[in-house]
Protein backbone atom coordinates (compact mmCIF):
# COMPACT_ATOMS: atom_id res chain seq x y z
CA UNK A 1 0.00 0.00 0.00
CA UNK A 2 2.83 2.41 1.26
CA UNK A 3 4.48 1.31 -1.91
CA UNK A 4 2.00 2.33 -4.32
CA UNK A 5 1.18 5.64 -2.65
CA UNK A 6 4.86 6.52 -3.14
CA UNK A 7 5.00 5.75 -6.59
CA UNK A 8 1.82 7.71 -7.59
CA UNK A 9 3.77 10.78 -5.32
CA UNK A 10 6.65 10.37 -7.08
CA UNK A 11 5.16 10.57 -10.38
CA UNK A 12 5.13 13.86 -11.90
CA UNK A 13 5.41 14.81 -15.50
CA UNK A 14 9.26 16.16 -15.25
CA UNK A 15 9.49 19.58 -16.91
CA UNK A 16 10.63 20.37 -20.83
CA UNK A 17 13.09 23.42 -21.49
CA UNK A 18 9.66 24.93 -22.93
CA UNK A 19 7.96 25.10 -19.75
CA UNK A 20 11.39 25.68 -18.08
CA UNK A 21 11.86 28.73 -19.64
CA UNK A 22 8.21 30.16 -18.75
CA UNK A 23 9.23 29.70 -14.76
CA UNK A 24 12.46 31.31 -14.80
CA UNK A 25 11.56 34.33 -12.75
CA UNK A 26 9.23 32.41 -10.40
CA UNK A 27 12.13 30.37 -9.55
CA UNK A 28 14.41 33.66 -9.17
CA UNK A 29 12.07 35.41 -7.09
CA UNK A 30 11.43 32.12 -4.67
CA UNK A 31 7.45 32.28 -6.00
CA UNK A 32 7.42 28.62 -7.06
CA UNK A 33 5.43 25.95 -4.94
CA UNK A 34 7.51 23.58 -3.50
CA UNK A 35 6.55 20.66 -5.95
CA UNK A 36 7.21 23.11 -9.22
CA UNK A 37 10.49 23.95 -7.87
CA UNK A 38 11.55 20.26 -7.38
CA UNK A 39 10.56 20.21 -11.14
CA UNK A 40 12.35 23.13 -12.10
CA UNK A 41 15.38 21.89 -10.40
CA UNK A 42 15.48 18.67 -11.61
CA UNK A 43 15.36 19.86 -15.18
CA UNK A 44 18.07 22.27 -14.46
CA UNK A 45 20.44 19.16 -12.90
CA UNK A 46 20.14 17.45 -16.55
CA UNK A 47 19.51 20.10 -18.84
CA UNK A 48 22.63 22.08 -19.73
CA UNK A 49 20.68 24.67 -22.36
CA UNK A 50 18.08 25.27 -20.02
CA UNK A 51 21.35 25.87 -17.09
CA UNK A 52 22.60 28.39 -19.29
CA UNK A 53 19.51 30.25 -20.19
CA UNK A 54 19.28 30.76 -16.15
CA UNK A 55 22.41 31.71 -16.05
CA UNK A 56 21.62 34.55 -18.44
CA UNK A 57 18.42 36.12 -17.17
CA UNK A 58 20.49 36.13 -13.99
CA UNK A 59 23.31 37.66 -15.44
CA UNK A 60 20.83 40.47 -17.30
CA UNK A 61 19.45 40.67 -13.74
CA UNK A 62 22.32 41.34 -11.96
CA UNK A 63 24.35 43.13 -14.48
CA UNK A 64 21.29 45.78 -14.88
CA UNK A 65 21.80 46.43 -11.02
CA UNK A 66 25.40 47.29 -11.50
CA UNK A 67 24.46 50.03 -14.25
CA UNK A 68 26.05 53.14 -12.71
CA UNK A 69 23.56 55.92 -11.67
CA UNK A 70 25.34 59.67 -12.59
CA UNK A 71 25.15 61.94 -9.66
CA UNK A 72 22.61 64.55 -9.40
CA UNK A 73 23.77 67.94 -11.33
CA UNK A 74 24.94 70.63 -9.41
CA UNK A 75 22.55 73.08 -10.99
CA UNK A 76 19.60 70.70 -10.28
CA UNK A 77 20.30 70.76 -6.89
CA UNK A 78 20.63 74.50 -6.35
CA UNK A 79 17.72 75.22 -8.00
CA UNK A 80 15.72 72.63 -5.67
CA UNK A 81 17.61 73.97 -2.52
CA UNK A 82 16.19 77.56 -3.06
CA UNK A 83 12.39 75.69 -3.56
CA UNK A 84 12.58 74.06 -0.55
CA UNK A 85 13.89 77.14 1.60
CA UNK A 86 10.79 78.78 -0.42
CA UNK A 87 8.21 76.68 0.48
CA UNK A 88 8.99 75.40 3.79
CA UNK A 89 9.40 78.68 4.81
CA UNK A 90 5.94 80.13 3.71
CA UNK B 1 12.65 51.62 5.90
CA UNK B 2 14.13 52.35 9.58
CA UNK B 3 15.90 55.60 8.88
CA UNK B 4 13.09 57.07 7.58
CA UNK B 5 11.47 58.89 10.61
CA UNK B 6 14.86 60.75 11.71
CA UNK B 7 15.30 61.76 7.94
CA UNK B 8 11.65 63.35 7.96
CA UNK B 9 11.80 64.80 10.69
CA UNK B 10 15.11 66.91 9.55
CA UNK B 11 13.27 67.61 6.62
CA UNK B 12 10.16 69.08 8.19
CA UNK B 13 11.66 71.07 10.47
CA UNK B 14 13.31 72.55 7.10
CA UNK B 15 16.86 71.16 7.05
CA UNK B 16 18.26 71.92 3.77
CA UNK B 17 21.53 69.31 3.95
CA UNK B 18 19.03 66.59 4.37
CA UNK B 19 16.87 67.91 1.61
CA UNK B 20 19.89 68.20 -0.55
CA UNK B 21 21.01 64.69 0.13
CA UNK B 22 17.34 63.31 -0.61
CA UNK B 23 17.63 65.12 -4.14
CA UNK B 24 21.46 63.82 -4.48
CA UNK B 25 20.09 60.00 -3.55
CA UNK B 26 17.12 59.70 -5.80
CA UNK B 27 17.48 62.74 -9.12
CA UNK B 28 18.98 60.79 -11.06
CA UNK B 29 17.38 57.81 -10.07
CA UNK B 30 13.69 59.50 -10.69
CA UNK B 31 14.25 60.88 -14.31
CA UNK B 32 15.72 57.11 -15.57
CA UNK B 33 12.26 56.04 -14.12
CA UNK B 34 10.43 59.25 -15.47
CA UNK B 35 11.98 58.31 -18.89
CA UNK B 36 9.98 54.96 -18.66
CA UNK B 37 6.65 57.09 -19.12
CA UNK B 38 6.74 59.88 -21.42
CA UNK B 39 8.50 60.22 -24.62
CA UNK B 40 11.22 62.90 -24.45
CA UNK B 41 14.25 63.88 -22.15
CA UNK B 42 13.00 67.39 -21.26
CA UNK B 43 9.18 66.10 -20.26
CA UNK B 44 11.49 63.64 -17.81
CA UNK B 45 12.89 66.63 -16.42
CA UNK B 46 9.16 68.31 -16.06
CA UNK B 47 8.00 65.27 -14.30
CA UNK B 48 10.87 64.70 -12.07
CA UNK B 49 11.11 68.86 -11.37
CA UNK B 50 7.30 68.82 -10.33
CA UNK B 51 7.90 65.38 -8.18
CA UNK B 52 10.27 67.05 -6.16
CA UNK B 53 8.11 70.79 -5.42
CA UNK B 54 5.18 68.18 -4.84
CA UNK B 55 7.34 66.23 -2.18
CA UNK B 56 8.55 69.52 -0.51
CA UNK B 57 4.70 70.49 0.12
CA UNK B 58 3.33 67.16 1.03
CA UNK B 59 6.02 66.35 3.38
CA UNK B 60 4.04 67.60 6.70
CA UNK B 61 0.28 65.78 5.00
CA UNK B 62 2.98 62.18 4.34
CA UNK B 63 1.63 59.22 6.64
CA UNK B 64 4.42 57.13 6.34
CA UNK B 65 2.51 54.30 5.35
CA UNK B 66 5.24 53.80 2.53
CA UNK B 67 8.87 54.30 2.90
CA UNK B 68 9.71 57.36 1.89
CA UNK B 69 11.23 56.42 -1.34
CA UNK B 70 7.83 54.66 -2.39
CA UNK B 71 6.04 57.44 -1.81
CA UNK B 72 8.58 59.88 -3.80
CA UNK B 73 8.44 57.42 -6.52
CA UNK B 74 5.14 57.11 -6.81
CA UNK B 75 4.37 60.69 -7.00
CA UNK B 76 6.40 60.48 -9.61
CA UNK B 77 4.74 57.18 -11.41
CA UNK B 78 0.85 59.32 -11.10
CA UNK B 79 2.58 62.95 -12.41
CA UNK B 80 4.35 61.40 -14.76
CA UNK B 81 1.12 59.35 -16.09
CA UNK B 82 -0.85 62.08 -16.46
CA UNK B 83 1.72 64.30 -18.34
CA UNK B 84 1.76 60.68 -21.02
CA UNK B 85 -1.81 60.98 -20.88
CA UNK B 86 -1.89 64.84 -21.96
CA UNK B 87 0.72 64.07 -24.38
CA UNK B 88 -1.35 61.16 -25.65
CA UNK B 89 0.99 58.64 -25.27
CA UNK B 90 -0.83 57.10 -22.75
CA UNK B 91 -1.22 53.74 -22.55
CA UNK B 92 -3.09 51.79 -20.86
CA UNK B 93 -0.63 50.34 -18.57
CA UNK B 94 -1.50 46.89 -16.79
CA UNK B 95 -2.59 45.89 -20.66
CA UNK B 96 -0.37 42.84 -20.96
CA UNK B 97 -0.92 41.64 -24.16
CA UNK B 98 -1.71 37.79 -24.78
CA UNK B 99 -0.17 35.21 -23.29
CA UNK B 100 2.83 35.06 -25.76
CA UNK B 101 6.26 32.97 -24.99
CA UNK B 102 9.18 34.53 -23.98
CA UNK B 103 11.23 32.43 -26.14
CA UNK B 104 10.36 32.05 -30.12
CA UNK B 105 8.80 28.40 -29.95
CA UNK B 106 10.84 27.45 -33.04
CA UNK B 107 13.71 26.98 -30.47
CA UNK B 108 11.98 23.93 -29.70
CA UNK B 109 11.14 20.56 -30.90
CA UNK B 110 7.62 19.16 -31.12
CA UNK B 111 9.41 17.12 -27.56
CA UNK B 112 8.80 20.43 -25.81
CA UNK B 113 12.87 20.70 -25.72
CA UNK B 114 15.45 22.70 -27.27
CA UNK B 115 16.45 21.56 -30.45
CA UNK B 116 19.74 22.67 -30.16
CA UNK B 117 21.62 24.41 -27.35
CA UNK B 118 20.14 27.81 -26.69
CA UNK B 119 23.17 30.86 -27.76
CA UNK B 120 24.57 32.23 -24.83
CA UNK B 121 25.37 35.53 -23.63
CA UNK B 122 28.79 36.20 -22.84
CA UNK B 123 29.69 35.97 -19.10
CA UNK B 124 32.06 36.14 -16.43
CA UNK B 125 32.42 33.33 -14.91
CA UNK B 126 33.98 35.41 -11.66
CA UNK B 127 31.53 37.91 -11.05
CA UNK B 128 28.81 35.55 -12.63
CA UNK B 129 27.72 39.39 -14.74
CA UNK B 130 27.72 40.30 -18.42
CA UNK B 131 30.85 40.74 -19.87
CA UNK B 132 31.71 44.73 -20.60
CA UNK B 133 30.87 44.41 -24.18
CA UNK B 134 27.58 43.55 -23.75
CA UNK B 135 26.85 45.59 -20.67
CA UNK B 136 27.75 48.57 -22.77
CA UNK B 137 24.20 47.64 -24.36
CA UNK B 138 22.26 46.72 -21.93
CA UNK B 139 20.62 50.51 -21.72
CA UNK B 140 19.75 50.43 -25.36
CA UNK B 141 18.27 47.17 -24.58
CA UNK B 142 15.73 48.41 -21.79
CA UNK B 143 14.80 51.20 -23.89
CA UNK B 144 13.76 49.42 -26.71
CA UNK B 145 10.84 47.86 -24.28
CA UNK B 146 7.49 48.48 -24.26
CA UNK B 147 6.72 51.21 -21.44
CA UNK B 148 5.18 48.61 -19.00
CA UNK B 149 7.96 46.45 -19.25
CA UNK B 150 10.74 49.31 -19.16
CA UNK B 151 9.07 50.61 -15.88
CA UNK B 152 8.93 47.44 -14.23
CA UNK B 153 12.42 46.56 -15.08
CA UNK B 154 13.72 50.04 -14.48
CA UNK B 155 12.32 49.88 -10.63
CA UNK B 156 13.82 46.25 -10.18
CA UNK B 157 16.63 45.73 -12.31
CA UNK B 158 18.53 48.84 -11.94
CA UNK B 159 17.18 50.91 -8.98
CA UNK B 160 16.64 47.60 -7.09
CA UNK B 161 13.20 48.29 -5.79
CA UNK B 162 11.23 45.31 -4.18
CA UNK B 163 8.57 43.47 -5.86
CA UNK B 164 5.94 45.12 -3.38
CA UNK B 165 7.06 48.69 -3.94
CA UNK B 166 6.87 48.34 -7.71
CA UNK B 167 3.83 47.49 -7.02
CA UNK B 168 2.50 50.31 -5.06
CA UNK B 169 4.35 52.94 -7.61
CA UNK B 170 3.15 51.16 -10.63
CA UNK B 171 -0.51 50.28 -8.98
CA UNK B 172 -0.31 46.76 -10.30
CA UNK B 173 -0.85 43.25 -8.58
CA UNK B 174 2.40 41.26 -8.04
CA UNK B 175 1.43 38.59 -10.70
CA UNK B 176 1.22 41.44 -13.10
CA UNK B 177 4.54 42.99 -12.02
CA UNK B 178 6.19 39.64 -12.16
CA UNK B 179 5.07 38.39 -15.58
CA UNK B 180 5.96 41.87 -17.04
CA UNK B 181 9.37 41.32 -15.40
CA UNK B 182 9.69 38.05 -16.64
CA UNK B 183 8.77 38.74 -20.23
CA UNK B 184 11.45 42.08 -20.05
CA UNK B 185 14.55 40.21 -18.74
CA UNK B 186 13.73 37.77 -21.49
CA UNK B 187 13.85 40.15 -24.23
CA UNK B 188 16.63 41.73 -23.12
CA UNK B 189 18.56 38.89 -23.20
CA UNK B 190 17.12 38.00 -26.72
CA UNK B 191 18.10 41.26 -27.76
CA UNK B 192 21.50 41.09 -26.73
CA UNK B 193 22.19 37.41 -28.04
CA UNK B 194 22.65 38.85 -31.50
CA UNK B 195 25.28 40.66 -30.04
CA UNK B 196 27.12 37.53 -29.04
CA UNK B 197 26.72 35.48 -32.37
CA UNK B 198 28.05 38.29 -34.76
CA UNK B 199 31.24 38.60 -31.91
CA UNK B 200 31.88 35.19 -32.17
Amino acid sequence: MRFWRRRRHDHVDPLVCREFVELVTDYLEGRLPATERARFEAHLAECDGCEGYLADIRAVAGSLREVPTPPADAATREVLLNAFRELRES
Amino acid sequence: MGGDDALLARLRAGDEAAFDALVAQHDAVLRRVARTFVPTPALADDVVQETWLAVIRGLDSFEGRSSLRTWIFTILANRARTRAAREARNLPFSAIEPDTPTVDPAAFGDDGRWRSAPPRLDVDPESNLLTGELRAHLLDAVEQLPANMRAVITLRDIVGARPEEVCDVLGITDGNQRVILHRARARVRAALVPLVEVSA
